[in-house]
């Protein structure tokens, strides 16, 4: 079937026109703010994250793997928080090219998943996570992985639990900063520290934050970690075309790792 | 008649439960021919996000959409219509203060891809304009490396 389409979309370049296009007028700053913005396009994915880091050479990432955290979690919002974290560190361990170390996280994210009470479709992406691990497919478990995030977040809004869904993005994209920063910063060049610069991911998130409800937004993790991303927007706003520094860089991942242990701290954790 | 009314508010609940974003025929189709198109940036060690927008637009006009890219990685932003309503379509690529990137495209009637390497990470906007054509339904995915 895969190789059906394969041949097919080859096909179609064959006979496409092709080159490099003259660049069209710019866009208005009307065009500008009227741009469509998605949870499913506009959040960059941990995975693409981590690509991108592996350019300049391969990161050392099993040295990004974190103590397993709490399961027990009752608090929707932290789950959901802590969910979005989950998924980052199973990109983590397919990057780390680490069967067990996916199966496990696999398996977290499904006992995470079903305290949220989410749909049976998102259980059966555990079995499919373990057989890609088992079998080596990392690049299938790259788009298992943000397909299962896909799933949990289709069940969230099925389930009219939509105000849930930016806090999985947001645990996903503090977690992926957290580790990425942490590796920049074990060999710091100024190339690679140029993908930290992620002002606007920062800022569409908080402003989807504002949009939940207020019941929500009140909840103590969720304000702490709203009054949070205010600082942490400014310090991925670095220049165009300029890398942070190695100290502005240490203070980025001081300041997500701070956010990181709030999210995942359980007092009473079993 | 008490039937009635019950079945009514019955339709009503599960209209009102059906997820927002439950898509159309159309969206459907464009996001199935869309995704033929991008089987050869798989096969050349792309990455498919899973994620994609879907909607409607009319001869002249175009959507604009806001993502997040990373220097470094390379990108394959694609475009298909639903149907052979849409003549000719056209992918653009802006940086985020709107001015437009050079672009290496690929264009066939109601399908068309540009590719970007960013060497700044930040914003960008992916334009999709109809061209030619009548107003059609269209699918924007992405795929990187």
């Amino acid at each position: 079937m895969r190789f059906g389409i394969a041949i097919g979309a080859m096909t179609w370049l064959a006979c496409a026109s092709f080159g490099f296009a003259a660049p069209p007028a710019p866009l208005s700053q009307d065009q500008l703010a009227k741009a469509i913005k998605t949870d499913a396009l506009t959040i960059p994915t941990p995975g693409e994250l981590f690509a991108a880091l592996e350019k300049p050479g391969k990161p050392d990432w099993a040295g990004q793997y974190r103590t397993p955290i709490p399961m027990t979690y009752r608090n929707r919002a932290q789950i959901a928080l802590n969910l979005g974290g989950l998924i980052a560190d199973g990109f983590i361990a397919v990057e780390a090219q680490d069967s067990q170390q996916v199966k496990n996280i696999g398996t977290d994210i499904i006992k995470l998943a079903k305290a949220l009470g989410v749909s049976e479709n998102v259980l059966s992406r555990g079995n499919s996570i373990n057989e890609f691990a088992e079998n080596s497919e990392w690049d299938v478990l790259h788009e298992e992985l943000e397909a299962t995030q896909n799933e949990v977040k289709s069940s969230m809004q099925s389930h009219q639990d939509q105000d849930l869904v930016i806090l999985v993005s947001l645990g996903g994209w503090i977690r992926g900063t957290q580790a990425v920063s942490a590796s920049v910063i074990k060999n710091y060049d100024e190339q690679s520290a140029r993908v930290l610069r992620q002002p606007a991911v920062v800022s569409f998130i908080h402003s989807k934050i504002d949009d939940i409800s207020m019941e929500l937004r009140s909840e103590p993790l969720v304000k702490s970690v709203n009054e949070q991303l205010g600082n942490i927007e400014k310090l991925v706003a670095f220049q165009s075309g300029k890398g942070p520094t190695l100290d502005e860089v240490k203070k980025l991942n001081e300041a997500v790792t701070k956010l990181m242990e709030e999210i995942q701290r359980k007092e009473d954790a079993k | 008649m008490k039937w009635r009314v019950l079945l009514f508010a019955g339709a009503a609940v599960i209209a009102a439960a059906a997820p927002a974003w439950a898509e159309t025929d159309e969206e459907v189709e464009a996001h199935k021919q869309v995704l033929d198109l991008t089987g050869a940036f798989t096969n050349d060690g792309f990455k498919l996000r899973d994620g994609h927008w879907a909607g409607q637009i009319k001869p002249k006009d175009r959507a604009v959409i806001a993502v997040n890219l990373y220097s470094g990685n390379q990108y394959w932003f694609s475009v298909a219509a639903a149907n052979d309503k849409a003549k000719k379509i056209a992918v653009d690529v802006y940086d985020e203060s709107g001015k437009p990137m050079t672009t290496e495209t690929y264009a066939e009637g109601e399908r068309a891809s540009a590719g970007f390497s960013p060497t700044t990470s930040g914003q960008y906007y992916v334009a999709v304009s109809l061209l030619e054509g009548e107003p059609s339904t269209v699918c924007l995915v992405y795929s990187y490396k």
